[in-house]
């Protein structure tokens, strides 16, 4: 199989049709502008804090590769992959993490808060599990307005901790809500093992709840997408909520700059010995791509990403005055979608 | 007398308090293992183990009441709360449980508990990282509250505030955790409610908490050079406040400007501004102003966050008004 390297952003749910190239290119897309805020970040350009992805880029890539036009997508502390699979603009992304005024929250929010209602991204959060009532809430609107809508949340498994979780799986289940919970399982919550913190299965828990639950391993990208295909799928046909469970690494520390003295010794190095995008470039190949295809599409991205961070780095600053006269949406009756 | 640090001398009082008493426990998210993200707790599990330095999972509605629990049951439990902006989970604990024990069961019990938790900007660390909400807890009756600006101060308030029976805000400031003092070899606590003069002058009075005293101070270095000479008082506790020493500062100086990182809008200040207009009424030669955050959330980009926070400049604008 041939196919040209352009890019197709329509998103389908037929597998045969799935645009494997478009896929590879978002997780490409979440290397690439990460490994490049790793730097910036050690260089003091990006200021407060930062949690990458770096390693989980399979899972943000998968799942929103299987979602539709009108979904919507809450994340977490950890979300710059899921903001730009979502299709957050890079450049409007980098503007926001440089604090600038054409980020995609003007500078206010900065990398815990990425938002973009135009393409259904109800935002990262500082809160963690936080984001799974705010998902709840537009489950249930997609619900009431009778639309085929899903809306998917992403949480670590260290959120398990916090009673919201359990909450909001028992009313996505008692309502029959279009829920797709995505756990992102890392092994890892904060600087302690999640197994040190969490007694429960989250696959017992949805058993518990009646919620249908898979397990994937998160760094198959295309096994994500597949899996969140199926699971959307039952969603749109008003069959209830699905709790997804999507094993995956951690590459770099919990935060950039973690000096990760907790790690035991060689488990970054076993952590980083798994890397999903080079394992789709092997099946890509093997599917029958050339290798200057896909060199030609990595050398795009890496190219893109850093022209967009020479210009967010020389973006200009927000206005205090804007920012202080924007505390409250000053129309009545306007709406944000 | 021996060098510390804010951060440090916040260790040394907790780990002072559970060497005196074997009823104090440590909890709180990574805390004992890895010492907290901050590192305040650093040690502490190696010293007393993990039954008494206990991490928790990320579950602060669960930590916190079950502090209360602990504290009705014979214990003194520290809890720490990572960030403030988390306390919001911890409300029904602090404000439906804790506050009210002891009033609502009779005077049966009282809930020994010490909640630390660091508030503050300044490290751009975005809307839901940087929140100073302690006018929320001095609103509750039954809370008491605190916010050390300095090591020695935040020795001798946590001291206090576990020996103290009744739950106990702790406020620290993130930006402040390396901040250098020095701590006496045996150092005393500090008496909750009770001020401190950081600075003696005689034209105007600057109140003011945690890290803004030191703002206070700088402000008041560079009035200084104007020929007005500002005295500083450091709140220390809240809730409840030095009405009395403020007064009196008050009394020689008959002008006061009021400081906190904290918005101004419903604030501490606000509260005390208010009781100054009236038991200080005849004291007054110009209106009490207040320096504090605008009413917006806490905003992300270092430019925006610059603006918004309060600083010695803003603090020496105001004074320069109420001097006129
Ligand atoms: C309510 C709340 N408590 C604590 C924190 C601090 N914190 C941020 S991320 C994190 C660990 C989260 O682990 P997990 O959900 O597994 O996500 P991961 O970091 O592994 O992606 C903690 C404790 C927070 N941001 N919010
Ligand atoms: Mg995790």
């Amino acid at each position: 199989m041939r196919i040209s390297g352009e890019v197709m952003t329509k998103k389908r749910n037929d597998k045969s049709d799935t645009d494997l190239l478009g896929l590879y290119r978002k997780m490409r897309v979440i290397r690439e502008a990460e490994t490049a805020l790793s730097g910036l970040f050690a260089n003091n350009e990006i200021p407060g804090f930062i949690h990458l992805s770096l390693g989980q880029e399979a899972v943000a890539a998968g799942v929103c590769d299987a979602l539709r036009d009108g979904d919507t997508l809450a994340s977490n502390h950890r979300g710059h992959g899921h903001a730009l699979a979502q299709g957050v603009s890079l450049d409007q992304f980098f503007l926001e993490l440089f604090g600038k005024d054409g980020g995609i929250c003007r500078g206010r929010g900065g990398s815990m808060h990425i938002a973009d209602m135009s393409v259904g991204m109800l935002g990262a959060n500082g809160i963690v599990g936080g984001g799974l009532p705010i998902a709840l809430g537009s489950a249930l609107a997609h619900s009431i307005k009778k639309s085929d809508q899903v809306a998917v949340v992403f949480f670590g498994d260290g959120a398990l901790g916090e009673g919201a979780v359990h909450e909001v799986m028992n009313l996505a289940a008692l309502w029959n809500l279009p829920l797709l919970m995505v756990c992102e399982n890392n092994g890892w919550s904060e600087f302690s093992r999640s197994s040190d913190q969490i007694r429960a299965e989250i696959g017992d828990l949805a058993k518990a709840f009646s919620i249908p639950f898979e397990r994937v391993d998160g760094t198959k990208v295309r096994d994500v997408r597949s899996m969140t295909a199926d699971l959307c799928d039952r969603l749109r046909t008003g069959q209830g909520p699905a709790i997804l469970e999507c094993l995956t690494v951690r590459w770099h520390g919990h935060y950039e700059g973690d000096p990760q003295k907790y790690r035991a010794e060689g488990d970054q190095e076993t952590a980083t010995s798994t890397d999903c995008v080079a394992l789709e470039r092997d099946s890509l190949i093997g599917d029958g791509f050339d290798a200057a295809t896909l060199d030609a599409l990595d050398a795009e991205v890496k190219a893109e990403v850093e022209a967009v961070v020479i210009a967010a780095r020389n973006g200009a600053s927000p206005s205090f005055a804007t920012a202080l006269g924007d505390v409250h949406r000053n129309t009545i009756g306007s709406h944000h979608v | 007398m021996s060098d510390t640090r804010y951060g440090r001398a916040i260790t040394r009082a907790l780990n002072d308090a559970m060497e005196a008493d074997p009823s104090v426990i440590v909890m709180g998210e990574d805390i004992g293992a890895v010492g907290g993200p901050f590192g305040v707790t650093r040690g502490l599990q190696k010293s007393f183990g993990s039954e008494r330095v206990r991490d928790t999972s990320i579950s602060e509605a669960a930590i916190v009441g079950a502090a209360v629990g602990a504290a009705m049951t014979g214990l003194k439990p520290v809890v720490e709360i990572m960030f403030m902006d988390f306390t919001t989970f911890t409300m029904d604990a602090l404000v439906n449980q804790a506050a009210k024990a002891h009033f609502m069961f009779g005077g049966q019990v009282s809930v020994p508990m010490v909640l630390r938790t660091p508030h503050g900007g300044g490290i751009n660390a975005g809307p839901q990282h940087s929140q100073c909400l302690e006018a929320w807890f001095a609103h509750v009756p039954g809370l008491k509250l605190v916010c050390p600006s300095n090591p020695a101060d935040a020795y001798g308030l946590m001291r206090a505030a576990i020996d103290d029976p009744n739950p106990v805000i702790f406020v620290e400031n993130k930006a402040m955790y390396g901040t250098p003092g020095k701590l006496a070899d045996d150092p005393e606590p500090v008496e909750i409610g009770k001020a401190r003069r950081a600075r003696a002058g005689s034209d105007v009075t600057l109140v003011a908490y945690g890290a803004m005293v030191a703002e206070a101070i700088a402000a008041a270095e560079v009035l200084s050079a104007e020929g007005v000479e500002a005295e500083v008082l450091d709140l220390r506790s809240l809730q409840p406040w030095d009405k009395d020493q403020v007064l009196a500062s008050l009394s020689e100086t008959h002008r006061m400007v009021i400081v906190h990182e904290a918005g101004v809008e419903f604030g501490i200040g606000a509260e005390i501004a208010a009781h100054v207009a009236d038991a200080g009424f005849d004291e007054l030669d110009a209106p009490v102003l207040r320096v504090g955050a605008p009413h917006m959330p806490v905003p992300f980009s270092r430019e925006l966050e610059a603006e918004y926070r309060p600083n010695a400049n803003k603090i020496a604008d105001a004074v320069r008004r109420v001097m006129q």
